[in-house]
């Protein structure tokens, strides 16, 4: 089984070089600190700031700096800050290559459900509607199961959607799934696990072709 | 026309139970904080508030929500807030939660004199209850409608007499969109400097939009999550 840090690590390797990247608040946010360093990727925080840097070091924390995780930040230099309006326009224009984001509930029509348990838990969904809404290639990192042990890799989303037909590729703490409208294609697992764990974790439909490689990290 | 106000309780004046609101900021970054002090101070009730976020329990919109001055809250993330969430789920608090960059260009729209645009963000969810849909370019959309407020409160970093203003960092975020959708805009700052001091290719809200502005008396600028690394 992959931990956060290795789900982010796998999913740092999808990164192409030139890509404006938007991470969601948890796991996405890990990404950034696996990126090759021999490419150049500017991440975007849709509060309002492209050319995020690393948290900032203790003493050098700026109330006015944060990302949309409201984390202190530092700009690296070529930075640039602008309005809300300005943010989602870039969100909302398909100008940002990738977006990584949690979930609740994966379908395998590419739904998804990530704001809202009716009655017990309403946050909000921030900008995750605008991003899934628009962005070309989303990926949901994410653990396979709830705490409960249930597939959050589903059929159909249970809970109020975020967006629909939008997922393109899962990367789980068990394995890489491509969605395929019908089915997850199962791409990777992680190490130690098998094919057959993996299907039972799985509530969606599962298609498995060949040899099932296992995640290098 | 002067535009300049002593402070906070003196540039609210004329808000009224019953008005709508925007508040500017993201997260407690950014906020307005000496106009959301004054107003927690007044008798003033029955808001509805137009802001991203409700503050905490103790700072931000989160003080007018301990003393019952909000009605309606419209935002587009309150994860933040107990109070807010025991508010909304007892029914006491009218919430409408809209997709944060919806939420951004309703209030540009209002600004801008467009009525309303049409978005896919939020189709096939319950966003889009009640909402026309219309496809472009083969993919769905939703219409949405342009935000105005009786008063919008927008914090700036440094601002003049004629109410041009500049922002500083992640601050700026919705300010500048409030700022336009005010019928009344009232800016607080943290620097009130003479015209020409600021240069006039770097002003981000021109004065058009702003109405009444003030240098705030204190800035606690609290930050909501502290993280920091180790220095190696």
């Amino acid at each position: 089984m992959l931990n956060r840090d290795q789900i982010a690590q796998r999913i740092a390797q999808e990164v192409q070089d030139g890509w404006y990247v938007n991470l969601g608040i948890g796991i996405p946010t890990l990404v950034a600190n696996y990126v090759r360093d021999d490419i150049s990727v500017e991440f975007q925080s849709e509060n309002g700031i492209l050319g995020m840097g690393p948290f900032p070091f203790d003493g050098e924390e700026d109330a006015d700096l944060i990302n949309a995780g409201k984390q202190t930040i530092t700009a690296l230099p070529g930075a640039a800050i602008f309005d809300s309006a300005t943010s989602f326009a870039m969100i909302r224009g398909r100008h940002i290559q990738l977006t990584v984001l949690g979930a609740m509930e994966v379908a395998q029509n590419g739904d998804i459900a990530n704001w809202k348990i009716p009655g017990k838990l309403v946050k909000g969904m921030g900008g995750a509607m605008d991003l899934v809404a628009s962005a070309d290639n989303i990926i949901v990192a994410m653990n396979h199961t709830n705490r409960k042990g249930d597939s959050k890799i589903l059929e159909q989303c249970t809970l109020p959607l975020t967006g629909v037909g939008c997922v393109k590729k899962v990367v789980t703490n068990m394995a890489v799934l491509e969605v395929l409208g019908d089915g997850f294609r199962l791409l990777e697992r992680a190490p130690g696990v098998s094919v057959e764990d993996i299907q039972k974790a799985t509530a969606g439909r599962l298609v498995v072709k060949g040899d099932i490689p296992e995640i290098i990290l | 026309m002067n535009k300049i106000y002593a402070n906070a309780r003196e540039a609210i004046a004329g808000i009224e139970s019953g008005m709508t609101l925007m508040l500017g900021g993201f997260g407690l970054c950014g906020i307005p904080e000496n106009s959301i002090a004054a107003l927690a101070d007044t008798d003033i009730n029955n808001l509805t508030c137009i802001s991203n976020n409700a503050g905490v329990d103790d700072f931000g919109l989160g003080l007018l929500l301990q003393s019952r001055q909000i009605r309606k809250m419209i935002a587009s993330y309150v994860g933040e807030n107990a109070e807010f969430e025991r508010q909304m789920l007892s029914g006491e608090l009218e919430v409408d939660l809209i997709p944060q960059g919806s939420l951004a260009e309703r209030c540009r729209a209002g600004g801008a004199g467009i009525p309303a645009f049409f978005t896919p963000a939020g189709f096939g969810t319950e966003v889009a209850e009640g909402k026309e849909v219309r496809e472009f370019n083969g993919k769905p959309h939703i219409l949405e409608s342009a935000l105005t407020a009786d008063f919008a409160i927008v914090k700036a970093w440094k601002g003049d007499k004629h109410g041009n203003l500049i922002y500083k960092g992640t601050a700026r975020n919705f300010n500048p969109v409030m700022a336009m959708a005010g019928k009344i805009t009232i800016a607080e700052v943290e620097e009130l400097v003479e015209p020409g001091e600021l240069d006039p290719n770097f002003v981000h809200t021109p004065g058009v939009f702003v109405q009444r502005i003030f240098q705030g008396a204190k800035f606690e600028k609290r930050i909501e999550q502290r993280t920091v690394r180790e220095r190696t």
